[in-house]
């Protein structure tokens, strides 16, 4: 017997959970800038996140997906990515969406029921959310063979949750990036909850790092509440890509501090200890004693963000809840670059149906 | 006939003809390289074209829908393969909630200009998961155009037109004719419409409606009928999704009887869909109930029995005649 295969998955944490190095830190960490700007922008999707939370419970907008415990995610990547690498998301990324140039009136107007949510031209050629399971990831790889066979040097980054490396998709996608080598970094936001199926009967496997392995791709573990490691692991991998090196798989952990969505109820299924025992992780505090120790970021500044923080948010609610309603023929005029001959009648009862008198006007 | 050329040379020679005139078609599928795939539609593309235009992918039919997606969103054009019809469903989750939904859901912002291609249809004596149609299933999705061609020239026409068409485009290949009836073909590089019926044969007396290999059967009954001297009038559909109903009342309003033939089960099929329309707009024209032969809505049969399943031309000269003597 002769070993033909060994691998091993590294773990790489910078930070402890109360705010102090486990290690030499990066240079780059010793500039304030950077880490006081990821510290703003993850206090400013927390705001934003209870703010849309709260407008879900009084009806004014549509089932929310939270992304309290992924702020530190969010924001990392939508540092590092440049504008014109291509993000293929799943449904737990408008903050990332948002850093990338998304206006914050239209991110509302998709979790608002609003399709125009997703035509913003800030987009770019950024996919929208993909609410089926980990489809993204081979729309990620699709992308990418258009970069690959075009020579560009463009990397893609698309995220999933920990319940999507269970599905095919995941893995094909994996595989194909494996064996033509392409510019894709897959991000898993190892949340330790697919809605109340927890991470421990997801999948037997160790690490969901390891699936990387037989894929014949690079694939490691971070922690995904230290903004520092999460620098560094996806810095490394986005150069990788657009080097034209091949895919990454970068296993984020974190928690997810919410609910599954608005719609669901995690008591039901999740014991508060655990609960608990997750915020003690949480990247937003654990950043904010780093910068205190370093005297970067003081109560003074934290008051004053807030509050230019909420007045943000504020214009931002303001012009979604302003959102004229899109003319009714928008529900066929899409379909086809063209409008059939076959749909013609159908539109012209739909308009029909809109107008006073007509049986749907509202 | 020295250039009469196959359906499915025909299929290859537009693919190879479109390829040369827009770099961004790109072909992918199993065994679509070095292999020029299993029916050969795509041979010699791979040394015409090198390795980055003609893509053998690893053998995983979601992913090669999957990848399509995303290039087409890119401006790529992906011509992809599925093998065999019965393979498709894997890819149906991104045909259904992606390919077809991106232009509406960016509101125009993306849009999904692929092909996927797709043997389909029985009487070749293939395994089992070789032989199904299955088109209703695609003729159903808001978004997606379902083109079914029927002869050679007809083949090379509506595959340059789904190519250059910049939705997602089922584009399903009766194997069953893909050898039969040559048929010459020039390199002109003029697609023919999409979203059109093809009248092939006028006739009086009744209005025969069919696509794919059945067009074949379909001619032979009206050949047949007509030598007892009924009329038919023969119409290919071609397009299933979305469907020219025009071309279809036309002739019904003018001949008052309708067949319509397809080689799919019968419930819920494209059929139904012709026949509840002409019912809709035309009922105060019909002279007889609208007919359909069909196949049994069972699962298609391993090839011994293949037959049974299969319309045949004598199933066709009775319906018409029955149809005829209605009163």
């Amino acid at each position: 017997m002769e070993t033909v295969y060994q691998a091993q998955i590294s773990y790489s944490q910078f930070l402890s959970e109360t705010g102090k190095p486990l290690q030499p830190l990066p240079d780059w960490t010793g500039e304030p800038d950077k880490l006081v700007r990821y510290y703003r922008n993850m206090v400013q999707l927390r705001q934003l996140d209870n703010k849309i939370i709260a407008l879900q419970r009084t009806g004014q907008m549509g089932t929310y997906a939270s992304l309290l415990g992924a702020e530190a995610i969010e924001v990392v990547l939508g540092d590092l990515m440049l504008s014109d690498d291509v993000l293929v998301p799943y449904y737990r990324n408008h903050g990332l969406q948002m850093f990338r140039g998304l206006p914050l009136a239209d991110m509302l107007s998709y979790w608002g029921g609003d399709e125009r949510g997703s035509s913003s031209p800030a987009m770019g050629e950024d996919f929208p959310n993909a609410v089926p399971i980990a489809t993204q990831a081979l729309h990620a790889a699709g992308v990418a063979t258009a970069i690959k066979i075009r020579g560009e040097k463009r990397a893609v980054v698309t995220v999933c949750g920990d319940g999507a490396t269970s599905k095919g998709d995941f893995l094909e996608a994996l595989n194909v990036a494996g064996t033509w080598q392409l510019p894709v970094v897959f991000i898993i936001n190892n949340n330790q909850w697919a809605i109340s199926v927890p991470r421990s009967i997801q999948c037997g496997a160790p690490t969901l790092a390891q699936k990387a392995i037989g894929a014949g791709i690079r694939g490691e573990q971070v922690d995904g509440n230290d903004v520092i490691a999460l620098h560094e692991s996806v810095t490394d991998a986005l150069k990788h890509a657009r080097e034209g090196k091949g895919a990454t798989l970068i296993e984020a952990i974190s928690y997810r501090l919410s609910d599954h969505t608005t719609a669901d109820d995690a008591t039901r299924y999740r014991s508060n200890e655990e609960l608990k025992a997750a915020w003690e992780r949480e990247p937003i505090k654990r950043l904010q004693t780093f910068l205190h120790d370093r005297e970067w970021w003081d109560e003074v500044q934290e008051t004053a963000w807030q509050k230019e923080v909420s007045q943000i948010i504020q214009q931002g609610l303001d012009s979604y809840l302003q959102l004229p309603p899109q003319p009714v023929e928008h529900l066929i005029d899409f379909l086809y670059a063209e409008l059939p001959e076959a749909l013609k009648e159908q539109r012209e009862r739909l308009i029909r149906n809109a107008q006073p008198g007509g049986s749907h006007h509202e | 006939m020295s250039n009469a050329i196959t359906m499915v040379e025909a299929v290859n020679l537009a693919l190879k003809s479109e390829m040369q005139r827009d770099d961004s078609v790109i072909v992918l599928g199993e065994d679509v390289g070095v292999n020029g795939g299993v029916f050969r539609a795509t041979v010699g593309l791979r040394e015409a074209f090198g390795i980055k235009r003609v893509l053998d992918t690893p053998l995983a039919e979601t992913m090669i829908a999957g990848l399509s997606v995303g290039m087409a969103a890119q401006g790529l054009k992906p011509v992809a393969e599925i093998q065999f019809m019965g393979f498709i469903f894997p890819t149906m989750e991104h045909i259904i909630c992606h390919a077809a939904r991106l232009r509406h859901r960016t509101r125009g912002r993306l849009h999904c200009p692929m092909v996927l291609r797709v043997p389909f249809g029985g009487g070749i004596h293939a395994p089992e998961h070789h032989s199904e149609s299955t088109e209703a299933l695609f003729a159903h999705i808001p978004g997606l155009r379902v083109v079914i061609p029927s002869s050679p020239k007809r083949a090379y026409g509506l595959l340059l037109a789904a190519i250059r068409n910049p939705d997602p485009v089922i584009f399903m290949e009766p194997k069953r004719i893909y050898r039969l009836n040559a048929q010459i073909v020039e390199d002109t590089g003029e697609a023919l419409p999409l979203d059109s019926c093809y009248t092939l044969r006028e006739g009086a007396d009744i209005t025969l409606v069919s696509w794919g290999a059945m067009i074949k059967e379909t001619l032979e009954a009206a050949d047949l009928l007509a030598e007892q001297s009924i009329s038919c009038e023969v119409i290919d559909v071609v397009t299933l999704n979305p469907i020219d109903h025009e071309t279809i009342l036309a002739s019904v309003a003018k001949t008052g009887r309708c067949v319509i033939i397809h080689e799919a089960p019968k419930s819920c099929a494209v059929g139904a869909e012709i026949s509840a329309t002409i019912a809709e707009r035309n009922l105060l024209n019909l002279q007889a109930p609208v007919s359909r032969v069909t196949g049994y809505d069972t699962v298609m049969p391993y090839y011994r029995m293949e037959n049974h399943y299969l319309p045949n031309t004598a199933d066709i000269v009775d319906a018409v005649k029955a149809t005829l003597e209605f009163s």
